[in-house]
Parts: C-alpha cells; structure tokens; sequence
C-alpha cells in the first residue's frame, strides 16, 4: 500500500474543483487511458488576467487525482504570470509530499497547467520537443533533461518516478544514464572490453546468438530474422514477417538485436537491417 | 471498522483451528525433531502427521513430500531439480501468466543459456494445447505450468498436459498454490511429476509450503544442508509452521466437500450483481473453467488504485492488475497476455473469496461499489466522451 500523506487523502477522498468551466479561456489535456492517467484542465480568467474558476477531471490513481485537485486550489485566484512559475515540486509540496514512485502525478498536473496556459496565449501546441527516447511511454530527451535539472535527479530509477521514462521495457536506460551524465556534467565513458574473437569465432558466435536469443523473441511476435553478412564490426540482417513491415521496426534492431548481440558477443557491433 | 477481505488469492487468515495446532510448538514444545531425545522426538511425530495431511489433501504419499519455505521455494526447486537432473536438456515450457515465481526464474535462466518458451494464452486466457505440443522437443528438461492462474481464477487443463509430458518423456511441473484447497487436486488422478502448494493460501500460516515429488522423479535439492526431508531440503525444520500446515490441509478436506459450493454462490452473486449495477464492466477470463472464489472485473475509464482506496475507506480489501499498485508503470502481466486493453486492464479489480465470507458481506460489496464506479467515473475525462452514459 502506498505511504499517502493525509493531505492527499484528503484530496483523492474529496476532490476539489471537479468538472469543466464553461466557455474556458484555456484548456490543457496531457496523458491517455493507455498510459493509466490523464488530466484535462480548464480555466477561466478575470479582467486582471487572474485565474477566477478552474476545473479539472482525472482518469487516473489517488495520488493523479489529488495531484489535480491540489492544483486548481493552488492556482485560483493566481495570476497567469504566477501560476506559470509552479513547479511539479510545489504541487507535490503542497500535499505534504508524494511517494517517490509517484511523482510523475504531479509532473502531469505541471503539465496540463502550462499547455493550458499557453493555449489561453494562443501559443501553437508546443510539439514534442527532442528526440524520442523511452518507446514505451512516448518520452523524449528533452522532457527527461528538464526534470533531471529541475528536480536534481541522480539515477534512472528517479527519472521513472518522475516522468514513466524506461518504466516498460527498460530498453533506454542505458540512454537516459547517459542524459543524467550529460546534466550532471559527467563525460559518458564508453567502456570496450577487449575481445579475443577471431573472425571465424565472431560470426558463429554472432550465428548462434541470433538463433537462441533473438529469433526465438521476435518469433513471439510472429517475426524473424536472417543473418546476412558480417564486414568487421557491422552486422547485416534482414527482418521478416511483422518485423519488416512494422514502424517500430528500427527500434527493435536498434535497442533489441543490437543490445543482445553487443551484450554476448562482442560490445563493438553495430546492426544494419537490408530491405 | 469492520474488515470485508475478499484477497484470499493474495493471502487468507490462518484457521483459528490451525493456529491452535500450532502454539504449543513455539514455547513449550521447542524440541528439535532431529535430536535423539524424546523432547525432540515427540515433535518429529506431530511432523509425521503433518506429511501424511498434506499428502492426503493431494492424493499422494507422505515421503513424496518436501516440506519448503513458500511457494516460490518450491517452484524454484523444481524447476532448478529438472534442469540439474537433465544436464543435456536446455529447454524449459511455461507460460506467459505464471506467477512471478516462474515466470522471472525463467526469465533468469533465458539468460543463462537455456532456450524457454513462454506459452500464450487467448482472449478468455486459456491455454491453447496445439502451441504446447509444438513447442516440445527432444531438448525440453520440463514443462511448468499453473494449475490455477492467481489473478483470474482461470484452470489450466493439467489432465491433458500431464498426458502429454508423459507421452514425451519430460517432467511436468505445476504451480498449484491456488487450487489446492479450492478445487479437488489429485496426483493420482493427474499424472504431475511435481506440484507447488504453499500454507498461507489455504488459511495456514506464512512462511510454509510444500512440493510434491512423485516417486521415481530426479531430484536434486535447492538448500544444501542437513539430512532434513530425506535430504532433499536441508535446514531445521519450521516445525509450528509444518504442524500448521498439515491441519489447514486436513480443514482443506473437509471445505472441499462442501462448503466451497458455499463460495462459489458467494461468488456468483457478488459478479452477477456487479454486471447488473455496473455499466462498461467485463469479468476477465474463462468463466465456465474458474476457481469457485475468483473473479475479475474491469471497469473501463476508472483506474484500479482509485478503487482500491474508495473501497478501502468502507474496509473492503480487494486487489487490482492495475500499474498503480503494482509499483511497475505497466499493468498485470497476465491480462495483457491474455490482450485486454490498457483501458480496461488499468481498471480491473480482483475479489477472491473464502469460506469465511458471509452472504451479508457480499451484500455490502454490490451495495457500495455501483457508487464507487459512478464517482470516479465522474471525475473522469473520458466517461462523458465515450461511456454510455454520455
């Protein structure tokens, strides 16, 4: 069971400022019922460009929907100008704390807050800045650079908490150590363990690999995978079945075969996929 | 406030009958049942009772059971005795719904050089017989499937899988922990080479569990150590904890004869009433091949920790496949095996009953839950877009 400070009981039970304004001035949506919680926050302003009447409605666990309700009380009343200055810190701030593994609650209600900010500004929605970097929850370098600064994160495990990133298949968090080195301004040291493989040990290696660990995966998923040739470090292979013609294709060479293959036989390999 | 527990598939209350059975072994019979005197001896008796209980619960032989620390002790053992006894074989069959158990042991040894196959499961999440059979070979050290999943209720077809190991010549293994005691098991009947029951599940104490090897089986223990379990699980004997074992399994007995029709009503009120009342809510898995106490319910648009609290509040203790409450962001392993959506997975809520319900709780249940739902549904951005009650 979670460890819920009584505030946030206190909001989950009875949640404040539920529903939507009428004829909002700004709206901000974030998440999906896939990823387990969504917000859609709308306000209203007075003359003085004050926040007079937020509502909010929440799909989600206690902590996502005290998170929400403890936002609009905080804001209300708040200028545009100030309301923009609230950190996901505060909102967690603000209900005595939240468990670790819960933060992302709050990140949300940061979130919804600033797009409907800027939607009331007639600001384009602001495309997802960066490059994609966690597949599973749909999160780029970008957002995950920013909680790491702001909210001084140290380890992978934070950046879960805080923002879902590497929380499914934990392909990436190998990508978001380095974005954590980066912020903290540690230079990535690429370690190489030196192997004694010659090229006739690689490739049957390589063969035997693919055989036992790899296919038997994409198999699962009604894929599969050929060996087409090996030059130096650089791997060929040619996908089949749902693989190929799958989008997420890329990515599963990438993190999946090239993981796998640098992981058992040597970390220098590169995969190449032949159409 | 009074408790409503309807978890049992998490854990039960250990039998005031049991409990009894137990005390006296803390404090004033302490004796070490190895040791020569009859102090120690007196207790390596009530021991011997408690193997042929146990034994009698499954139809088996009282030397063909080892007394473990819990369920996974016992699914650990005998995956690793399978492997160990059949040096040659590198290939391991289990499902995709196990209990973590076996399911991240096989995961472990996927990375250690052994080839496992993980079995789906359908929409209902039954297993289908025609992959199993595909995925034998020559290579298989064992197969290890669940008798009952934990989460949904759902029976696996054991008879036929047996059948068909034995047919191979490969050892099968089930993870039994949630049949024992609420449906008939007998290895008699199904030809398992090993099985997994632990105490806690059927009102005896944590900390206990048990796996049934069948005679002829090879074996090699898990814990090295003393001459204990005839030297298949070394270590001192949890004597208060086998003592208490052996009596829930002789009450297991008894509920098999009758009272667990008693729960299966219990159950199907509760799931009847809550689909009448309910709009949008799915029962997940098989519902003509289930354990008598589980049911599986989704409601969509809700979230299943949200629940869980609101229903916590009136003291009723449930649990949910939901990410929220499984400290993982992604929901139970086992619906999304069996392909139930996100949507529905993130809501879904497990009642899993005893004989120690009563009617009234159950009551209490249907009569509080409808405006749980309702309420969350209210707060929800979807219900209004999509749910029927636009």
């Amino acid at each position: 069971m979670w460890d819920y400070t009584d505030e946030v009981k206190e909001h989950f039970l009875n949640p404040r400022n539920v529903g939507e304004v009428d004829d909002p001035d700004g709206v901000g949506e974030v998440g999906s019922l896939a990823c387990g919680d969504a917000l859609k926050l709308t306000f209203k302003v007075d003359e003085q460009k004050r926040i007079k009447d937020v509502k909010f409605q929440t799909f989600g666990c206690a902590s996502a929907i005290a998170s929400s309700s403890a936002l609009t009380e905080m804001v209300k009343g708040m200028t545009l100008e100030d309301a923009e200055k609230i950190t996901n810190q505060d909102i967690a701030d603000y209900l005595g704390g939240l468990p670790k593994e819960k933060m992302h609650c709050s990140v949300m209600g940061r979130d919804a807050l600033e797009k409907a900010i800027a939607h009331y500004h007639g600001r384009p929605e602001k495309k997802i800045e960066g490059n994609v970097v966690c597949e599973c929850f749909g999160i780029t370098d970008v957002e995950i650079e920013r909680v790491v600064r702001e909210d001084n994160l140290m380890t992978v495990e934070d950046v879960t908490d805080y923002t879902k990133a590497g929380g499914g298949c934990e392909s990436c968090h190998e990508r978001i150590q380095e974005i954590i080195d980066q912020v903290h301004g540690k230079s990535h040291v690429v370690q190489h363990k030196p192997t004694g493989l010659t090229n006739i040990q690689k490739i049957k290696l390589i063969e035997e690999t693919l055989e036992r660990e790899i296919k038997p995966s994409l198999k699962k998923d009604g894929g599969d995978i050929d060996l087409v040739d090996v030059d130096g470090n650089t791997v060929f292979v040619r996908l089949h079945g749902t693989c190929a013609t799958c989008a997420a294709s890329e990515v599963t060479l990438k993190h999946y075969v090239e993981s796998k293959l640098r992981d058992l036989v040597t970390p220098e390999l590169v995969v190449e996929e032949i159409q | 406030m009074k408790v409503i527990y309807t978890d049992n598939n998490a854990t039960t209350q250990v039998a005031s009958e049991v409990l009894e059975e137990m005390l006296p072994y803390f404090h004033d019979l302490y004796g070490n049942p190895s040791s020569m005197h009859s102090f120690g001896g007196q207790v390596a008796v009530k021991l011997t009772e408690a193997r042929e209980k146990v034994a009698d619960l499954v139809g088996a032989t009282p030397d063909e059971i080892i007394f473990t620390s819990c369920g996974t002790e016992s699914d650990n053992t005998a995956i690793k005795a399978a492997i160990e006894s059949n040096p040659g074989k590198k290939h391991i069959v289990t499902t995709r719904v196990e209990h973590p158990a076996v399911k991240n042991l096989g995961e472990y040894l996927s990375k250690r050089g052994y080839r496992v196959t993980f079995l789906p499961v359908d929409r209902q999440g039954r297993l289908g017989l025609e992959y199993l059979q595909k995925s034998l070979s020559d290579d298989t050290a064992i197969i290890s499937i669940m008798w009952a999943n934990n989460e949904t209720g759902v029976v696996f077809p054991v008879g036929e899988i047996a059948e068909m190991a034995r047919d191979r010549g490969i050892v099968f293994h089930s993870d039994a922990v949630q049949a024992v005691g609420k449906i008939p098991v007998d290895v008699r009947e199904v030809p398992v080479d090993m099985l997994s029951l632990s105490g806690h599940k059927i009102h005896g104490p944590k900390g206990i569990g048990a796996l049934y090897v069948r005679k002829g089986t090879k074996f090699s223990p898990l814990l090295m150590g003393g001459h204990q379990e005839g030297g298949r699980r070394g270590g001192t004997e949890n004597v208060a904890s086998i003592i208490g074992l052996g009596k829930a399994c002789e009450l297991a007995v008894e509920h098999l004869k009758g009272q667990n029709e008693h729960v299966k009503y219990l159950r199907d009120k509760l799931e009847r009433q809550i689909l009448k009342e309910i709009p949008n809510a799915l029962v997940n898995g098989d519902r003509d091949n289930r354990l008598p106490n589980t049911t599986n319910i989704s409601f969509e648009y809700v979230e299943g920790e949200a629940i869980l609290l609101m229903m916590n509040e009136f003291g009723i203790s449930a649990s949910s496949g939901s990410a929220c409450t499984s400290g993982s962001l992604e929901p139970s392993h086992v619906l999304r095996a069996m392909g139930v959506p996100f949507t529905a997975a993130h809501g879904s809520i497990r009642f899993s009953l005893s004989v120690y319900n009563t009617e009234e709780e159950i009551d209490f249940i249907i009569e509080k839950l409808p405006p749980i739902i309702e309420r969350l549904r209210s707060l929800s951005p979807f219900w209004g877009q999509s749910g029927k009650e636009a």
